[in-house]
């Protein structure tokens, strides 16, 4: 049953928010010390806050279209009240005092938070088993990473504990996962979502979306958190697209390019078979599909390296010990903050504060700061042109499915590579989201990415929606369930 | 000789060289040499709130009380500029005759406590005003000397360090330290002048005339004792005609007398290092006021690299030309053309004028003249026997009133001194007249003030003969046992005159 189907019974009366949550609750107890998808779970919390939505609902108040439908939330996102880790050791017994401009929309919305999921130490990674807390394992196969780094929702989704999450994707920790773990995950347009409150790891790229099972849920919650903020200096003033209104209108002559750059090396042949799928499907279904080119994308990994770090390397300079969060004392303020922060980051986060740190160091700004500023104009005039020709691009989400645990953890150059479909996007400040299409040889499951121009997102949602009907036509290529 | 500076081009497209008159021996440092100084000044901005988040910008107050999530930096937190501090950098920039432009925040990274973020905001190669020009008041010779402005950027303030436990109560013997983040995040506009500047007092009057204009736009109370105007010193010496010299930079000057101070001993201490054959180490050094020595506080290797690159959490600042004029029109007259207004209408010294337009006294001083009044006497007054309450408590008419009267002979400089206290005290209303015979200050008959003063001399002979024989100091006692006899009601100059004539 999807979220949106849920929340209609909870209106109805036919089932209360209570039960709902309890039942999402359950789950957790009962599959979460398998997966370790949760950092913590807010079981209190959510009674409560399921128990307003009740009443609310009892009093005939009119509530939103998701209204009393657990959720879970990555664990960088602030929490008034409830301790937010970053699935880092230096935020360890950190309380926020504040609420996340996103938190308060979702508790608008009548969203229940059950709890706060793993992740990258600090969205650095793409397997989340750069957390200082746990593992979390893929729900189709337990020796296999849910990707990164919001790994943690991908997987409570996956296996069905909560119907809907909240991750953030700053090179593709969204869609990556949400490939690798067989649901949809959504990047929307730099801007459409508030990241106040958002703990950031580079700002010019983090954008919050939704995890969800269906396209039509991801739609929902989207629109519940999206639209201006006046607490966000980069939130776009006007209000976001109405992407669920139309998820029914089909493809039939839509423009769709198939950059190239994405169906070569670097992709494993299985999950391009999958993206070859998914352009037969929108063919049938009336749209146009070509292939394009977008040279620039060759240098978008490279340029991400540089600018994602260099701002990193200082976003985490407040972590130094002398206002909340970890302190290892010392005798002086400087020793103070050498070891605070020694111990406190781990080492993912150290390799890429490093490499900011040097990035924008005196006499190597312009090579490779400034170089990298320039690739991203480079990729924007790329995409510019593909856009005056199709009005989506399609590519694989991931280069393969999901691989082991471990497999990659000392080979951080092939990590990095698995963000390179993703990337892209993000340099860009455009949409994209990733759709489950079939499985590979391996029988795990392949996402299909979809891009769109910036607050492209109807024409995005509405390619996406053609590909799910497609999956559940076709019982072959169906999603598999949780395992 | 006349220093070589570059041109620059002012704000308003005009293209000037520092017009510097031909300057005597500066006697801070040896012949032949010259002092070069360039100011960084850091002005809080009187806004409501500070720069990036809602807390109230105060001075004073409980420690940590206007602090928020942004203040702070907490995790996740966001600045969002405040278009009151644009305004304010902007109507500033324009009174310092500077180009308004499309401006980029950027962050500045180090550690330090009070610095919550680790880094602080400021603007880098895109500041919000550039290339502008402050007119320093006209010296003892009539010139006056126009100091090039590089910039006017918008940055936000640091938080503030108590370090306890020390004898000094600086970092490095501190057993512990206190942070009080109200400060924090206050904005603060960073003036920063072109090295146009050649002597200590040249600085002192620099400053003082930067804040005039800052409090005569309402951008900055300007109050240098309580931190809210902070100047850094930029200073190197050079033999005259040559290239410029390494520069220090001389932090912890706090007043325009240590200002002063500072400049002369670190110009000083250069010239002995150069003339010993050692070289000017470039570097920042503290100021110590009790000892009148600056000492190193980092050298330019110890600096740290600040790593700027643009601030992705805020947009681009580009005001519309719209916004840019409205400014423009709103603004006051300033301080330079209030003085020479005040020299044209009353004839006043230049010297005289920058006091009385300091003081706010101007207007009252302009009005009481178009009343009718005596302009040297409003101006005399107004520079020493007023203060700043009398812009609002003192009637231009009776004040021109006032002035009359004494021109008149109708009373006495002591008296209309009198007089003009209680016109203050009283306020609205008061009438000059009314006061001078409330208080008995009817004019002396000449005669009775000429037979007064013979009473005198022939009271006492030896002191008149020793006026006579040409001793002129004693016509002070003359003059006072006058005053004394009438209870100062007559007049000083008439009785001068009296005597005069008598010894013929």
């Amino acid at each position: 049953m999807t979220a949106l189907q849920v929340a209609a019974q909870i209106r109805s009366g036919e089932r209360t928010s209570v039960e709902v949550t309890q039942e999402s609750l359950d789950a957790i107890a009962g599959r979460d010390d398998d997966l370790g998808a949760f950092l913590l779970v807010t079981d209190e919390h959510a009674l409560s806050a399921a128990a307003a939505v009740d009443a609310s609902i009892a009093a005939g108040d009119a509530v939103g279209p998701l209204a009393g439908v657990p959720i879970a939330i990555k664990d960088n996102m602030c929490t008034r009240g409830i301790p937010t880790t970053c699935a880092s050791r230096i935020l360890e017994g950190w309380t926020p005092p504040y609420d996340a401009t996103v938190v308060q929309r979702l508790a608008a919305a009548g969203l229940v938070l059950v709890g706060k999921t793993n992740m990258d130490e600090f969205a650095m990674g793409s397997s989340t088993e750069n957390s200082a807390y746990q593992v979390t394992r893929n729900p189709h196969d337990a020796t296999r990473v849910p990707g990164g780094s919001s790994g943690g929702s991908a997987a409570a989704v996956a296996s069905g504990m909560v119907p809907l999450a909240l991750g953030s994707d700053t090179g593709g920790s969204i869609r990556q996962p949400a490939a690798l773990c067989g649901v949809v995950g959504v990047k929307p347009t730099y801007g459409a979502v508030s990241r106040f409150g958002l703990v950031a790891y580079a700002s010019s790229l983090d954008q919050i979306g939704p995890f969800a099972a269906d396209v039509a849920d991801a739609a929902a919650l989207l629109e519940a958190i999206a639209g201006h903020d006046p607490a966000d200096s980069t939130s776009i003033p006007a209000p976001f697209p109405a992407v669920s209104a139309h998820l029914g209108d089909g493809v039939d002559g839509l423009r769709i390019g198939l950059p190239v750059e994405f169906l070569g090396e670097g992709i494993a042949p299985d999950v391009r078979r999958r993206v070859e799928a998914a352009a037969e499907a929108l063919s049938a279904a009336g749209a146009k599909v070509a292939e394009t080119s977008v040279p620039a994308v060759a240098q978008a990994l490279s340029a991400y390296y540089i600018v994602a770090p260099a701002e990193a390397s200082s976003n985490l300079s407040r972590f130094d010990g002398v206002r909340f969060g970890l302190r290892v004392e010392a005798a002086t303020t400087p020793e103070m903050y050498d070891l605070t922060r020694t111990q406190g980051f781990g080492h993912e986060v150290k390799n890429r504060i490093m490499l900011g740190t040097y990035a924008l160091s005196a006499g190597y700004y312009d090579a490779y700061y400034g170089t990298a500023q320039k690739v991203r104009t480079l990729l924007l005039r790329d995409l510019a042109a593909a856009y005056s020709e199709f009005d989506v691009l399609m590519t694989p989400t991931s280069p393969t499915t999901a691989f082991r645990i471990g497999e990659m953890v000392d080979d951080p150059l092939t990590m990095y590579l698995q963000d390179v479909c993703t990337i892209p996007t993000n340099l860009a400040g455009h949409p994209a989201m990733s759709v489950p299409f079939g499985v590979g040889d391996d029988g795990l499951p392949v996402g299909v990415q979809v891009l769109a121009p910036a607050l492209g997102e109807v024409d995005m949602f509405r390619v996406a929606a053609v590909l799910e009907a497609a999956t559940k036509s076709e019982p072959t290529i169906g999603t598999e369930g949780a395992a | 000789m006349t220093a070589e500076i570059a041109p620059s081009v002012g704000g308003t497209g005009e293209v000037f060289v520092t017009n510097r008159p031909q300057q005597p021996q500066n006697p801070a440092v040896p012949d032949g040499w010259e002092i070069i100084i360039g100011l960084e000044v850091h002005a809080e901005l009187a806004t409501h709130t500070k720069l990036f988040s809602g807390s109230l910008n105060e001075f004073g107050g409980e420690p940590n009380t206007n602090i928020d999530p942004v203040t702070l930096g907490l995790p996740g937190a966001l600045p969002v500029l405040n278009r009151q501090a644009v305004e304010l950098a902007i109507r500033t920039g324009l009174a310092l005759n500077c180009t308004v432009q499309r401006s980029v925040f950027a962050r500045k990274n180090y550690f330090y406590p009070d610095m919550p973020k680790g880094f602080q905001i400021s603007q880098y190669d895109l500041p919000i005003n550039s290339d502008g020009w402050l007119e320093l008041p006209a010296g003892q010779d009539g010139t006056a000397t126009k100091i090039g402005i590089e910039r006017a950027h918008l940055e936000e303030d640091t938080g503030k360090s108590s370090h306890m436990g020390g004898a000094s109560g600086r970092i490095h013997d501190a057993a512990y330290s206190l942070i009080d983040f109200n400060r924090c995040g206050v904005p603060l506009l960073e003036i920063v002048s072109r090295p146009d500047l050649r002597t200590a007092d040249e600085a002192k009057a620099y400053v003082a005339e930067l804040r005039s204009v800052l409090m005569a736009v309402g951008a900055s109370d300007g109050k240098l004792e309580e931190g809210s105007m902070r100047v850094d010193c930029n200073v190197s010496v050079r033999r005259i005609g040559e290239g410029l010299g390494t520069r220090c930079e001389i932090k912890n000057v706090n007043s325009l007398r240590s200002l002063g101070r500072a400049v002369d001993y670190e110009a000083r201490r250069q010239v002995d290092m150069i003339t010993a054959g050692e070289p000017v180490r470039q570097e920042t050094r503290h100021w110590n006021d009790d000892s009148g020595r600056t000492s190193t506080l980092r050298t330019k290797e110890e600096a740290t690299d600040y790593r700027y690159f643009p601030e992705p959490d805020l947009v681009v600042v580009d005001p519309s030309a719209e916004w840019i004029e409205s400014v423009r029109q709103a603004l006051p007259v300033l301080p330079r053309e209030r003085r020479s207004r005040l020299v044209e209408q009353t004839g006043v010294e230049v010297s005289s004028a920058a006091i009385i337009v300091e003081r706010g006294l101007d207007d009252l001083v302009v009005a009481a003249v178009a009343a009718g009044g005596d302009g040297p006497r409003s101006a005399t007054h107004a520079e020493h026997n007023l203060g700043e309450d009398a812009a609002t408590a003192l009637a231009p008419d009776a004040f021109a009133a006032l002035t009359r009267m004494e021109v008149d002979g109708a009373l006495t400089a002591t008296q209309a001194k009198t007089v003009l206290a209680a016109l203050v005290e009283r306020g609205a209303g008061a009438d000059p007249a009314a006061i001078a015979s409330e208080l008995g200050f009817e004019a002396m008959d000449t005669g009775e003030l000429e037979s007064l003063v013979d009473g005198i001399i022939a009271a006492n002979p030896d002191d008149w003969a020793k006026y006579c024989a040409g001793e002129n100091k004693v016509m002070g006692f003359f003059v006072g046992q006058a005053m004394k006899a009438t209870q100062g009601k007559a007049d000083g100059k008439a009785v001068t005159a009296i005597l005069q004539v008598r010894r013929g």
